[in-house]
């Protein structure tokens, strides 16, 4: 029974882990650049509905509204300010300014909350589930982790499939130049793809800090670093792989905890990163496409 | 008055002058081939006009509107298309999403319908292969739906970069009749082309341009008969 436990608490963790990774999945996607302010984003999501909740009294659902608003302007203020002047300069370039964009969140962060650790108070109200007399108890912020994941990941494809908006998106992944040939405006959809992912960090960073109560100015590098890893495993750029990625890193680290050692969990996700990336470069489902000429 | 004038046109990659002040003027109903050697800048021409590059200096002029500094998103809508070098298809979006990608500035529904049925007349196999992966066509096939794409906005002017490149000798031949027929429906177009014999053929005037600047200009069949042309471009 401790088992299914584990596994299922790994999945809720994993869900969270696939939310953060879809936000780095399509930014890279669209982008091509490893956005890794994204893990901050979700900190301050969860600063904005504490904040919200705790502070000013607001219903916690309208926090969480609020939080992806703000999320979503932070995203998009980002790319404006940070990334867009750099579109045609050299990765590594934009790269080091996506980590000095997440120290400065970080940092902000700091000043205005200070380092202390706050509780976070739960937004989900779902009681715990009980089965087999007490001997299985699944959390109900396990149960709304993982539906909110499916949620998601069900909504974002039909939007990408089903959309003119969506189509654009995969166009201009493919092809920025023929993208704008077709009369898309490329920056309005990077600016959109910003703003949908910060909007679901926004969501991953109340599941997250629901889930473990405890919000620093820090509570987002870990898992964004581990989100990336779970876009890398899954095949960067693709949403399902991201998703795939997410939940299998969950269960990695939440049955390695469990069985071999909770201090040598991160150790064993790393590795896996890295055998992943040795075994196959794309990921589980990296895009290898053979194309004609 | 010319449909498309460019004039006085100066385009820089870094500290590189590719295209070196050029003028010239497509007029209604025209096909006007742009041929030279690789490296001579007709590429770079077509992304400028397009907005894909900006240039320098200098001014183009489409129907009647300076488009200079237009944004490139904005320019199809104007009613100009571009089908790049190299095709650059969707490659992993259908045959047919592909050609909606095309019409992604038009609004009405029922004349993208009409558009699209115009397309799958005149290319009879993207309509075979409405539902599968563009990555996966040959490249001829590619080059139609390149083309077919173009198409979907509905364009007053067809900018049509190297449509022949890569493509085996039944290719080139149906790829030519096309721009053909696509000329004769009413839509103008701008060819720039290596295979210059294949150009200069079904072309009204063309424009002979070496690294960055027009060295020659005149109607078709005349250039066809010219002496250095002849040495230079069409092997003879």
């Amino acid at each position: 029974m401790s088992f299914i436990s584990y596994l299922v608490t790994g999945i809720s963790l994993g869900s969270v882990y696939a939310i953060i990774a879809l936000g780095y999945t399509m930014v890279y996607g669209i982008a091509k650049m490893l956005n890794f302010a994204h893990g901050d984003v979700i900190m301050i999501g969860g600063y904005v509905v504490f904040v919200a909740v705790s502070n000013l009294g607001i219903n916690p659902y309208v926090a969480i509204l609020i939080s992806m608003a703000v999320c979503t302007v932070l995203g998009v203020v980002v790319e404006k300010v940070a990334y867009k002047p750099l579109r045609n300069a050299s990765p590594l370039a934009v790269l080091i300014t996506a980590i000095g964009v997440s120290y400065l969140l970080q940092n902000v962060a700091l000043l205005i909350f200070g380092s202390d650790t706050k509780a976070f108070t739960s937004v989900v109200t779902m009681k715990n589930i009980t089965l087999f007399d007490g001997q299985l108890i699944i959390p109900g912020v396990a149960v709304v982790t993982v539906l909110a994941c499916i949620v998601i990941m069900i909504g974002l494809s039909l939007f990408i499939k089903k959309t003119k908006a969506g189509r654009a998106m995969v166009a201009v992944s493919e092809d920025k130049g023929a993208a704008q040939l077709m009369g898309i405006n490329v920056n309005g959809t990077i600016s959109l793809t910003f703003a949908i992912g910060s909007g679901l960090a926004a969501i991953a960073g109340v599941l997250l800090c629901s889930a473990y109560p405890s919000l620093t100015p820090y509570t987002g590098a870990m898992p964004g670093i581990k989100a990336f890893v779970a876009a890398v495993f899954g095949g960067i750029g693709s949403i399902p792989g991201a998703m795939i990625g997410g939940i299998l890193l969950g269960i990695i680290e939440n049955l390695s905890k469990a069985y071999i050692s909770s201090q040598m969990a991160d150790a064993i996700v790393f590795a896996v990163l890295i055998i992943v990336l040795l075994v196959r470069p794309t990921g589980i489902l990296g895009k290898n496409i053979q194309e004609k000429v | 008055m010319a449909m498309l004038e460019v004039k006085d046109l100066h385009v820089h990659y870094g500290v590189i002058e590719a295209i070196k002040g050029i003028d010239f003027e497509v007029n209604k109903g025209e096909i006007i081939a742009l041929i030279g050697a690789n490296g001579a800048g007709k590429t770079t021409i077509l992304h400028t006009i397009t907005g894909l590059i900006q240039p320098t200096k200098g001014t183009i002029v489409f129907e009647g509107k300076d488009i200079t500094k237009t944004p490139g998103y904005k320019i199809v809508s104007l009613g100009m298309a571009h089908v790049p070098e190299g095709r650059r298809v969707f490659a992993q979006l259908s045959v047919y999403e592909n050609l909606l990608m095309g019409a992604y500035t038009r609004k009405d529904k029922e004349e993208i319908e009409n558009t699209l049925r115009m397309v799958y007349d005149r290319f009879p196999r993207l309509e075979e292969r409405k539902g599968q992966m563009a990555g996966t066509l040959s490249g001829g096939e590619q080059q139609m739906l390149a083309m077919g794409r173009a198409l979907m906005s509905h364009p007053n002017i067809i900018l049509m970069d190297e449509p022949s490149m890569g493509l085996s000798p039944i290719f080139v031949n149906e790829i030519f009749d096309i721009i053909q027929q696509v000329s004769k429906s009413g839509t103008t177009v701008l060819l720039v082309e290596q295979n210059a014999k294949k150009a200069l053929s079904i072309a009204d005037r063309a424009y002979v341009l070496e690294t960055g600047k027009i060295v020659l200009t005149g109607n078709a069949k005349e250039l066809m008969d010219n002496e250095s042309i002849k040495k230079a471009y069409l092997g003879e």
